[in-house]
C-alpha cells in the first residue's frame, strides 16, 4: 500500500512560515480539545447520577466565568488573525528580484511559459533560490494553481489576471494541483513542479524551445496584427508610443492615471475603449477573439521590453499586491479588479 | 411581554380555555390557533412584514450586482440607460404611485366597513396596476424592436464601441432581470387583488375583518416602493432635464 | 403520571385516518412527521452517494465510476445533504413539532403555510430528484461560474430550480417561527422563560428569513444566464465569475448557521435534563444563538481568500471570522460548566450531546485553522476543508438531531426506543465518525484536493481509513432506522415524562392531544426548574 506521510514536504520559504503558524494553532487546538474532553469526562463521572430522585442544588452562573471564557479565546483568536494575517501579507508580496513567469490554465491542462519562449505543458521547472512570479489566466472556467510543497495557491480567472509567488529551496520535483473543480478531468489537471540547481535549470533553459522568447514573439505579433503603423516608437503615430510606458503611470482623458502593469496592457489590447490615454483619439479597434490568451502574454513580455530597464536585479513592474496583476487601484472584492479589470476577453478558441 | 399578575394570566387562560373550546367555531377572524382576533390580526400583520423583509433581500441581490457593474462601467451604463424611454417610465410611477394611494384608500374603507368602496377602490387599483404592466410590455417591445436584448446576437447599443457592446448587455441583462422580476411580482399583485374583489363582493370584509386588505396593501405598497428605487437606477444615469 | 393506553386515548396520531388526513393537515406535529419522512429519504440518497464515493476513493486511480459520473455523485452528495436534508432537518422536524408546545399554543401562527412549506420541499425535492435520475448534475454543490452557466453539461437547471423551491419551504418556515415566537407564547410565558430550545430556532429563523432570498435570486440568475445567455457572470461581456462566488456564500455561509443552530438549541436541552440542571449561563447562550445569527452575515468572504478578491477584503473577512467563533465557543463553555455539580445520566441522548461537544469542538477549533488567512491559502479547497466541515455538519449537526429524536421519541410516538441497542448505535456512530473524517485533516493539508477521485500513491492509506470508517458510520446510522421502526411496535409505552424534564411539551401526554394541552397552560416557573418535576421521576430501563 506504501508510505504513510503524515506531513508534506517545506519546499518554500513561505513553508515553514505556514507550518509554524499550523504548530500554533494545533497546540491551541489540542490545548482546548483535551480541556473539554476531560472536563466532559471528568464531571460525567464524578457527578453520575446515582439515584433516581436526586436533584442536584443550582448552581448560579457567574459573570467572572463568563467574561473570563469570552476574553481569553478573543485574544488568542486575535493572535491568530494577526499571525495569520502576517503570514498572508509575506504570501502575497513576491519581492522585487522575483522571476516572471506565466501561467495559462485551461481545461484540463497547465501551460507554462517562460520569458525566454521555452514552453511547458504540466510541468514548470525552475531555478533553487530564486524567487517566481506566477501571472495566470484562464482561458475557459475557474481552475486554481495549487503545490502543496510550497504551501500556495492562486485561483485561476478567465477574464483576468491573478498572481502568486514562491521561492524554492529545495531541490526536487513537487506535486502541482488543480484545486478549483473545473469539470470532467479536474482529477487530472496536475502536473510537476521542478526545483533544479541553478547550472541545471541553466542547462535546461539552453536546450529548451527555439521558438524564441515571449517578448520576440510579441514583437512579431505585433508587427504581424499591424500595431506598428499606430504606436510609432518616435510617437508620431496616431497613439501613444509604447517604449518606456510599462510600469509607468498614464494619463487618461478625463482625469485619472493608471498604472501601465500587465493587466493594463491585456485590458488596452482587448478592450481598448474602457480607457484613452489623455490627448488621443479613441481609434484603437478592439483585437478579442483575435488573439488567444497566450498571445496576450507574449505581447505583453513585448511591450515590457521595450522599457524602462529595470535597475540590476530588478524585475521590471514587479510589486505585486494581492491577487492581482501588480499596482492596481481599488482591487476590489466584488467587480473584477476596480476599473483595472481585465473586461470581455473572449480568448480564440484553440 | 412582561410577567402577568395573577389575574392577568387567570383572565388569558380562561381567554384560551375558551378558545381551546370553541376550537370547532372557528370563524375568518379567530382561526383556532390563536386566542384572540386582536392577535391574529397582529401575526398576520407582522407575517407580511417579515415576508417583505425576505423581498428586499431577494431584490438586494440584483441591486448588489447592478452597484458592482455600474461601478465598473460607469460610462456604459449612462449611455446604455439613456436609450430607455424615460417618459414612459415617469408615467409608469405616477401611475404606481396613483394605484398606492387608492389602494390605501381601499384600506381605509376596509376600517369603515364600506363594502362599496373597498370594491370601488381595488377595482382602480387593479386597473392602474394593469396600465404599468401594458406600459411596461410596450416598453419591452420598444427594446426588442432597437435590439437591446441581451444574449441575442443582434444585440448592439449605437453610441457605444464594439468591445463596449458586451459590457452594455450586461446593463440590459440586469434591466430585463430587475424589472422582469418586479413585472412578476405586479402579475402576482394583481392575482391578490382579482381574490380581494372577489372576496369583497361576497362581503367578505367588515370594519372588524378587513386583514387581507390590510396585508394586501403592505405588499402592493412595497412593490411601489421597489420601483422607485428602479426608475432613477436604471431610467435616470446621468440624465439632465432638458437633454 | 403514566397515562392510559395509548390506543384508548386520542391523540395527534389516530385522530384521523387516511391519507387526505396526513396530506392535507394543518396540524403542526403531522407536517412534522411528513418533513421527518421526506429528510429520512434524502438523507439516505445523500448517504448511498457518499458510500459510492468513498469505495471509489480506495484506490488512488478509482474504476468504479468515471469522472463524470464522480463529479455528478459528489455534487449531489452536496445538493441532496445540505438542501433537502441538513437545512430543513431540525427546525422542520423537532421544531415544528414542539415549537408551539414549548411556548403553550395550540399549532404555529400560520398552519396552511407549514402545509405549504412542505410541499415545496418535496416539490423541489422532486426537481432535483428527476434532476439526480435522469442524468445528473456535476457542478458541485457550489454551482461556480462559468462552468455552471456555460461549461457543464448537465441538468443544472432542474438542480436550480429544485433548490429555488425548496428555498421557499425554508423562508416561509422561518417566517412562521418568527411570528409564532413572537404573538403565541401562552400566558407567563416571557422571553426568558423560553426554553433554549426556542431561542436556538428564533435564531435560525432570523437567518433563514434574510438569507435565504439570496441566493434565491443568485440562483435566478445562474438559471437567466443559462437559459436566455445574458452574461451576468460571462467573463466575455465583462460579467465577474467571482461576483457570483459572492453572492452564493452571502447565503451558503449563514446557511451553515442554520444547519447548527438549532442542533445547539437540543444540545442546550438535552445537557440541562440530563444533568437535571438549568443551562449555565441561560442568558449568554440566548445572546450567542442571536449573536451567531449576525456575525455569520459579515464572513462569507472567507470562502474567497484565493479567489481573486483584495488582499484587504480578506483582511476584513479572516478578523471578522474569528468573532463568530466566540459566541460558539461561549455555549461550549457553558455546557460543559452545566454538568458541574450535576446528576448525570448517561441515556442515549446524553451520549449524543457529550459526542456534539467533543466533535463541535474539534471541527469549531479547526475553523479557526482556515480562518487564518496565511493557513487558508494552504488547506482551502483540500480535503482539511472537507473534514472541518463534516466534523460540524455531521459530528455536531447529525449527532445533535439523533439526540434530539431518541430524546422526543417517546414524546412524539409514546413509545420507548431500546435503550441499550441505542447507546450501542451511539458509539459506533462516534467510532465511525472519527475514523471517516480525522484522517481527512492530515489528507488536507499533504495536499490531497476536493473532488477528486484519481490521486497520487502516497494518500492511499489515509484514504483507506477514512473507507473504513464510512462503513462503520453507514451501519451506525442504519441501526436507529431498524430500531425505532421496531419500537413503534414493540417499544414499551411511554409516559407523559420520561426522563425528568421540564417544559410544557413534558406536562402533556405521550402522543400529545391535537391541540396540544387540554388546557391552555399558564406559565409561572423559571425555564429548566427542576424542582416541579422530580417527584413525578419514572425510573426508565
Amino acid at each position: 500500500m506504501g508510505s504513510l506521510p503524515l506531513f508534506p514536504e517545506q519546499a518554500s520559504t513561505i513553508a515553514p512560515e505556514v507550518d509554524h503558524l499550523l504548530y500554533f494553532l494545533l497546540a491551541v487546538a489540542t490545548f482546548f480539545t483535551l480541556l473539554i474532553f476531560g472536563a466532559i469526562f471528568y464531571f460525567a463521572v464524578r457527578y453520575r447520577r446515582r439515584s433516581e430522585n436526586e436533584l442536584p442544588p443550582v448552581v448560579h452562573g457567574g459573570m467572572t466565568l463568563e467574561i473570563l471564557w469570552t476574553v481569553i479565546p478573543f485574544g488568542l483568536t486575535m493572535v491568530m488573525f494577526t499571525w495569520g494575517a502576517a503570514v498572508f501579507f509575506d504570501e502575497s508580496r513576491p519581492p522585487d528580484d522575483a522571476m516572471q513567469i506565466y501561467a495559462v490554465g485551461k481545461q484540463w491542462m497547465w501551460k507554462l511559459e517562460h520569458l525566454e519562449g521555452q514552453r511547458e505543458i504540466n510541468e514548470l521547472h525552475i531555478p533553487l533560490g530564486r524567487a517566481v512570479r506566477l501571472t495566470m489566466t484562464s482561458e475557459d472556467v475557474i481552475h486554481s494553481f495549487f503545490v502543496p510543497a510550497f504551501r500556495t495557491k492562486q485561483d485561476v480567472v478567465p477574464g483576468r489576471y491573478t498572481t502568486t509567488w514562491f521561492k524554492p529551496t529545495k531541490p526536487g520535483r513537487y506535486h502541482l494541483f488543480c484545486a478549483e473543480y473545473c469539470g470532467t478531468k479536474h482529477s487530472g489537471m496536475i502536473g510537476w513542479v521542478y526545483v533544479m540547481e541553478p547550472q541545471d535549470y541553466q542547462t535546461w533553459l539552453s536546450g529548451g524551445a527555439t521558438e524564441g522568447s515571449l517578448a520576440e514573439n510579441g514583437q512579431k505579433l505585433f508587427t504581424q496584427l499591424a500595431c506598428d503603423n499606430c504606436h510609432k516608437a518616435d510617437n508620431q503615430g496616431r497613439c501613444p508610443t509604447l517604449v518606456n510606458v510599462f510600469g509607468s503611470t498614464v494619463q487618461l482623458t478625463g482625469g485619472g492615471t493608471v498604472k501601465a502593469d500587465e493587466a493594463y496592457i491585456r485590458e488596452s489590447i482587448l478592450s481598448p475603449q474602457a480607457k484613452i490615454v489623455k490627448g488621443y483619439e479613441p481609434v484603437m479597434p478592439t483585437f478579442q477573439g483575435l488573439v488567444t490568451e497566450e498571445q496576450v502574454l507574449q505581447l505583453v513580455e513585448y511591450v515590457r521590453s521595450l522599457g524602462p530597464k529595470p535597475a540590476a536585479g530588478q524585475a521590471p513592474g514587479s510589486q505585486a499586491l494581492g491577487n492581482q496583476a501588480p499596482g492596481n487601484q481599488a482591487p476590489a472584492s466584488k467587480a473584477p479588479a476596480g476599473k483595472k479589470s481585465a473586461p470581455g476577453a473572449a480568448p480564440a478558441k484553440q | 411581554m412582561a410577567d402577568l399578575t395573577s389575574h392577568e394570566a387567570q383572565a388569558s387562560s380562561h381567554e384560551a380555555h375558551a378558545a381551546v373550546h370553541e376550537a370547532h367555531a372557528e370563524t375568518l377572524d379567530l382561526r383556532e390557533q390563536f386566542n384572540t382576533a386582536e392577535q391574529q390580526k397582529d401575526a398576520s400583520t407582522l407575517g407580511m412584514w417579515l415576508f417583505l423583509i425576505t423581498e428586499i433581500m431577494f431584490f438586494g441581490g440584483m441591486f448588489a450586482c447592478y452597484t458592482v457593474y455600474r461601478r465598473t462601467f460607469p460610462e456604459v451604463f449612462a449611455v446604455a440607460s439613456s436609450s430607455l424611454n424615460a417618459v414612459l417610465g415617469a408615467i409608469n410611477t405616477g401611475v404606481l404611485l396613483l394605484s398606492s394611494f387608492t389602494m390605501v384608500m381601499a384600506v381605509r374603507a376596509g376600517q369603515l366597513g364600506q363594502r362599496n368602496m373597498i370594491i370601488l377602490l381595488l377595482i382602480l387599483t387593479l386597473f392602474f396596476g394593469g396600465v404599468f404592466l401594458g406600459v411596461k410590455a410596450i416598453e419591452w417591445k420598444e427594446k426588442f424592436d432597437e435590439h437591446h436584448i441581451p444574449g441575442q446576437a443582434a444585440f448592439h447599443l449605437e453610441g457605444l464601441p464594439p468591445d463596449q457592446q458586451g459590457h452594455a448587455q450586461l446593463f440590459f441583462s440586469l434591466y430585463f432581470a430587475m424589472t422582469g422580476l418586479h413585472a412578476l411580482h405586479m402579475v402576482i399583485g394583481v392575482g391578490i387583488l382579482s381574490f380581494l374583489i372577489w372576496q369583497a363582493k361576497k362581503g367578505t370584509y367588515s370594519a372588524t375583518y378587513f386583514t387581507p386588505v390590510d396585508v394586501a396593501g403592505l405588499y402592493w405598497h412595497f412593490v411601489d416602493v421597489i420601483w422607485i428605487f428602479l426608475f432613477p437606477l436604471l431610467y435616470l444615469i446621468d440624465r439632465h432635464l432638458g437633454k | 403520571m403514566i397515562t392510559a393506553a395509548v390506543h384508548e386515548r386520542e391523540h395527534y396520531l389516530n385522530a384521523s385516518y387516511g391519507i387526505k388526513s396526513w396530506l392535507l393537515t394543518k396540524d403542526h406535529k403531522r407536517i412534522a412527521l411528513l418533513y421527518l419522512a421526506t429528510i429520512t429519504l434524502f438523507f439516505f440518497l445523500g448517504g448511498s452517494f457518499a458510500t459510492l464515493i468513498r469505495i471509489e476513493l480506495l484506490t488512488p486511480t478509482g474504476g468504479l465510476v468515471s469522472s463524470e459520473t464522480y463529479n455528478k455523485l459528489f455534487t449531489m452528495h452536496g445538493v441532496a445533504m445540505i438542501f433537502f436534508f441538513l437545512i430543513p432537518s431540525i427546525p422542520a422536524t423537532l421544531g415544528n413539532f414542539f415549537l408551539p408546545i414549548m411556548i403553550g399554543a395550540r399549532d404555529l401562527a400560520f398552519p396552511k403555510l407549514n402545509l405549504l412549506s412542505w410541499y415545496l420541499l418535496v416539490i423541489g425535492g422532486l426537481f432535483s430528484l428527476f434532476a439526480m435520475l435522469a442524468g445528473g448534475v456535476d457542478t458541485g454543490w457550489t454551482f461556480y461560474t462559468p462552468y455552471s452557466t456555460t461549461y457543464s453539461n448537465s441538468y443544472v437547471i432542474a438542480t436550480a430550480l429544485g433548490i429555488f423551491i425548496a428555498g421557499f419551504s425554508s423562508i416561509l418556515t422561518g417566517l412562521n417561527f418568527i411570528v409564532t415566537v413572537h404573538r403565541m407564547r401562552a400566558p407567563g410565558m416571557t422571553w426568558f422563560r423560553l426554553p433554549l430550545f426556542v431561542w436556538a430556532n428564533y435564531a435560525t429563523s432570523l437567518i433563514q428569513v434574510l438569507g435565504t432570498p439570496v441566493i434565491a435570486v443568485t440562483i435566478l440568475l445562474l438559471f437567466c444566464e443559462r437559459v436566455f445567455h445574458i452574461g451576468i457572470f460571462d467573463p466575455a461581456l465583462g460579467g465577474d465569475p467571482v461576483l457570483f462566488q459572492h453572492l452564493f456564500w452571502f447565503y451558503s455561509h449563514p446557511a451553515v448557521y442554520i444547519m447548527v443552530l438549532p442542533a445547539m438549541g437540543v444540545i442546550s436541552e438535552l445537557i440541562s435534563v440530563y444533568s437535571r440542571k438549568p443551562v449555565f449561563g441561560y442568558k449568554f447562550i440566548a445572546f450567542s444563538s442571536v449573536a451567531i445569527a449576525v456575525l455569520g452575515f459579515l464572513v462569507w468572504g472567507h470562502h474567497l481568500f484565493v479567489s481573486g478578491q483584495s488582499l484587504y477584503a480578506g483582511l476584513v473577512f479572516s478578523f471578522l471570522s474569528y468573532f463568530v467563533a466566540i459566541p460558539s465557543s461561549i455555549k461550549v463553555f457553558n455546557w460543559t460548566a452545566t454538568l458541574y455539580k450535576g446528576s448525570i445520566s448517561y441515556a442515549t441522548p446524553m451520549l449524543y450531546a457529550f459526542g456534539f461537544i467533543g466533535l463541535f469542538t474539534i471541527g469549531g477549533l479547526t475553523g479557526l485553522f482556515v480562518a487564518a488567512l496565511g493557513i487558508d491559502v494552504h488547506v482551502t479547497d483540500t480535503y482539511f476543508v472537507v473534514a472541518h466541515f463534516h466534523y460540524i455538519m455531521v459530528g455536531g449537526t447529525i449527532m445533535a438531531y439523533l439526540g434530539g429524536m431518541h430524546y422526543y421519541w417517546p414524546k412524539m410516538t409514546g413509545r420507548m426506543y431500546p435503550e441499550a441497542w441505542a447507546k450501542l448505535s451511539a458509539l459506533v456512530i462516534f467510532l465511525g465518525f472519527n475514523l471517516t473524517f480525522f484522517p481527512q485533516f492530515l489528507l488536507g493539508y499533504l495536499g490531497m484536493p476536493r473532488r477528486y477521485h484519481v490521486y497520487p500513491d502516497e494518500f492511499q492509506v489515509l484514504h483507506v481509513l477514512s473507507t473504513a470508517g464510512a462503513s462503520v458510520l453507514a451501519v451506525g446510522y442504519l441501526m436507529p432506522m431498524i430500531y425505532f421502526v421496531w419500537s413503534l411496535r414493540f417499544g414499551q409505552m411511554a409516559p407523559a415524562n420520561p426522563w425528568g424534564a421540564t417544559g410544557l411539551e413534558w406536562k402533556t401526554a405521550s402522543p400529545p392531544p391535537v391541540h396540544n394541552f387540554d388546557e391552555a397552560p399558564i406559565v409561572t416557573h423559571e425555564a429548566y426548574d427542576y424542582s416541579t418535576v422530580i417527584p413525578e421521576v419514572i425510573e426508565v430501563g
